[in-house]
């Protein structure tokens, strides 16, 4: 049974319990609620997410755990004989799920019946079948990897009803058994309670596990890069020439010097006027105006990115062009420059640094502001002396965090500061970044266990590492003003 | 210490220094004061009684503008400090506030050290010549505010990390560097314990000598002890003003009479 109907069929079981399980303890109490220990709500509630928490827990496991057991039965029974010389065991793998995918794709169109699925033989009209599917294979099927296919199907048709089975029979229970316990004496409300912690403390989990999944990954491919390629030289080359017919420089630093350039530029264009902005609006500005200016400000921040490249590529390029260029000063080739994508990534950052220092600025309590006048300051000795000091921690952590952003930002990049790896002072030189890198060293044809496609994994880990750095930098300066301050 | 309304002020001849005439505060709709008329003496201590929410806070804060920072307050009428009205449009609200100092009713040090916490006013107004100089306002302050002896040794810890009287005291010293003409004190002593309470009471009777105080409180013995001149609000209204002595012994009015013997408020 597909996953979707069986959570369905579990949530109207759930749905059904809530209504019986309040039946139940109201008609236990002879229909005076006042008896009951706890509000009927929570004997539903209970008798719910008895039936609904277990089951949707074991299809989350199951769903995760039953892929990883299939491929690791099936890769131990390939042979080391049906693994080509130029391939390895992965690659036979994903052929072994896409003659499987390809099979049941055939089946549940009616090309093929269930039964001929089954029986196939390996010559050559399987992939010719498959191919009238939409299901096109490199190559021929070999009789070890059709075997392997059609183990994979009856491994993945048995997991799935077991699956089904099994789900069925948890929800079932865990149904039977709260509607057991569903007596007036019986407390509902605390037994609810520690479920709903129970289902707040998984979301946690699952959130923390997908970034350790995340950053694991990184790490290993990072590892598997320094394998090929020495680290030292990715760290300390000053050139980046990456070939894929192989003798490529992998050198860093120059996508991290183009990086920090934009970034500083941008940041040179972004924090001042995103403060300024955030001040003349917390302080200065009247309700009306505040109220048409915040939410145009903060429509900024919803343009997407791709946009910003777009006006950074096609207009400011070519306006600063015509000012330091060949016909003005002299100084710019192309309109491609660390200057535009810098501009147009602090135009970017504005919205962010404004709306973020409103709040903080807003959060300074009005006894503060009181206190300054009452001794005769004037509006602004007041922001300067009292307000920004106050706000400073808040303000530094929006910083910082604009910081992260100009450093992981792509579609800007891309466009307006051209392809470029070089180390120059120019800001009107094109130059690139680590992110842009990452795009195009892993789009095209890449083969994904070279040197030039796992620097990537390399570069952004890199890149990780140097946003965390920002973050935990950002988080010591709030703790120091902290402590000095309250 | 706290025997009955006595201690006859030889009240001289004084000059007005704050006049207001059918002054009116509203907040949106709320009328908060309505139509108060009060003359408060040079060199003279005039104390603000009456029931909470009665608006005393409301009109000690018309008498240095700080309801200007209020959106929703308008306010009416008119206030003469040295015979000029301090609403006109000539008037800068900054320059009246050096003059017209403002202790609030909640302690509000600023996030900054003790010291600069008390050299914040005298800074901005380029009171000291140099920094001997304003080391020595900044003592002098906080000896007047009887908090010297509590902070002398740690004039460089925040002012935020002082306990609540200390920092209510902190706020009287912040606000007495000023130098200011004219004191505003809303409940300066809410937050203190007796001795603190009779040493700021020492400091409100010094400051007599040459400004004028006025002082919002919830004690009457307070008010009697350290004022010459009460005014009791109720509702909005002043409903008596006068003598401390003789609205405290023989009030004319039975609000009043009813809210120092405790029957109302
Ligand atoms: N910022 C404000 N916005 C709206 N209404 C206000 C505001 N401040 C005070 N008020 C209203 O004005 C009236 C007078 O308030 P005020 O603070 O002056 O009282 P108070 O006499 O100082 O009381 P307390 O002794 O409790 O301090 C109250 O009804 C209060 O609700
Ligand atoms: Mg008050």
């Amino acid at each position: 049974m597909p996953v979707f109907w069986l959570v369905l069929i579990v949530g109207a079981m759930a749905l059904i319990g809530y209504g019986l399980g309040r039946a139940r303890a109201l008609k236990s109490a002879g229909g005076d609620s006042r008896v009951l220990h706890s509000l009927p709500s929570f004997y539903g509630a209970n008798v719910a997410l008895s039936a609904l928490v277990p089951a949707l827990g074991l299809v989350l496991v199951w769903l995760i755990a039953q892929p990883l057991v299939i491929n690791a039965s099936i890769s131990g029974d390939i042979p080391q004989s049906a693994i080509p010389e130029s391939s390895t065991l992965s690659l036979v793998m994903s052929d072994v799920r896409r003659v499987a995918d390809g099979l049941d794709l055939a089946v549940s169109q009616g090309v093929l019946s269930a039964d001929a699925a089954k029986t196939l033989s390996a010559d050559g009209t399987i992939r010719d079948t498959l191919g009238a599917v939409g299901v096109a294979l490199g190559s021929d099927v070999t009789p070890e990897i059709l075997s392997a296919a059609q183990t994979y199907r009856t491994m993945n048709a048995a997991g799935s009803w077991m699956l089904t089975a099994l789900v069925l029979a948890l929800a079932f229970g865990g149904f039977v058994f709260a509607m057991s316990r569903t007596k007036a004496e019986f407390r509902a409300r605390n037994v609810v309670e520690s479920g709903i912690r129970v289902l707040l403390v998984a979301a946690a989990s699952i959130a923390i596990l997908t970034t350790l999944g995340i950053v694991l990954s990184l790490i290993f491919n990072t590892i598997e890069f320094f394998k090929l390629y020495p680290a030292s030289e990715f760290f300390t080359s000053l050139t980046w020439a990456p070939s894929f017919g192989g003798g490529s420089e992998l050198g860093i630093l120059p996508l991290l010097w183009g990086t920090l350039y934009i970034s500083i530029i941008a940041l040179l264009v972004a924090v001042p006027i995103g403060l300024f902005a955030a001040i003349y609006l917390s302080e200065y500005a009247s309700p009306a105006v505040r109220g048409v200016a915040k939410p145009l400000i903060e429509i900024l921040a919803g343009i997407p990115t791709i946009v910003y490249g777009l006006f950074a590529l096609l207009t400011v390029g070519p306006l600063l062009l015509q000012v330091f260029g060949d016909e003005g000063l002299g100084w710019m080739q192309a309109g491609t420059a660390v200057m535009t994508a810098g501009l147009v990534m602090g135009v970017m950052l504005i919205p962010f640094v404004s709306s973020l220092s409103d709040d903080i600025i807003n959060a300074v309590p009005q006894a503060m502001r009181d206190g300054s006048y009452g001794l005769g300051a004037t509006k602004s000795e007041t922001i300067r002396q009292v307000i920004l000091p106050a706000a400073l921690p808040g303000i530094v952590g929006a910083i910082l965090l604009a910081a992260s952003r100009a450093i992981g930002e792509t579609m800007i990049v891309v466009l307006g500061a051209g392809a470029a790896a070089r180390l120059s002072m120019n800001p009107f030189d094109a130059m690139t970044t680590v992110t842009a890198k990452i795009v195009s060293q892993l789009t095209g044809d890449a083969d994904f266990a070279s040197p030039e496609a796992l620097v990537a994994f390399a570069l952004g880990m890199t890149l990780f590492v140097i946003t965390l750095g920002l973050n935990i930098f950002a988080l010591y300066i709030v703790r120091k003003y902290r402590e000095q301050y309250e | 210490m706290y025997d009955a309304p006595n201690r006859e002020m030889k009240v001289d001849q004084k000059t007005t220094k704050i006049s207001a005439r059918g002054v009116q505060v509203y907040y949106g709709d709320t009328h908060a004061i309505k139509d108060v008329d009060v003359d408060i003496e040079d060199r003279t201590v005039t104390a603000f009684i009456g029931p909470s929410g009665c608006g005393k806070s409301t009109f000690l804060r018309c008498l240095n503008r700080m309801n200007d920072t209020i959106d929703v307050c308008r306010v009416k009428g008119e206030i003469k400090l040295d015979g000029e009205d301090i609403y006109d449009k000539r008037v800068d609200p900054v320059q009246l506030r050096a003059k017209v100092g403002m202790v609030f009713q909640k302690p509000n040090p600023f996030p900054k050290s003790i010291y600069d916490n008390v050299a914040y006013g005298p800074r901005i107004h380029g009171l000291a010549r140099d920094k001997a100089d304003l080391d020595e306002i900044v003592e002098r302050a906080l000896r007047r505010g009887a908090i010297w002896n509590e902070v002398k040794d740690r004039l460089d810890a925040p002012g935020t990390g002082l306990s609540g009287g200390q920092q209510q005291r902190l706020c009287i010293a912040r606000a007495v560097a000023t130098e200011p003409e004219v004191l505003l004190m809303d409940e300066p002593c809410s937050a203190l314990d007796p001795i603190a309470t009779a040493q700021v009471e020492e400091l409100i009777d010094e400051l007599r000598e040459s400004y004028s105080v006025v002082i919002v409180t919830h004690s009457m013995q307070q008010a009697a002890r350290v004022s010459q001149k009460t005014a009791f609000f109720h509702l909005g209204n002043l409903v008596e003003f006068g003598e401390t002595g003789q609205i405290f012994t023989n009030p004319q009015d039975s609000r009043t009479e009813s809210y120092i013997t405790g029957r109302i408020g």
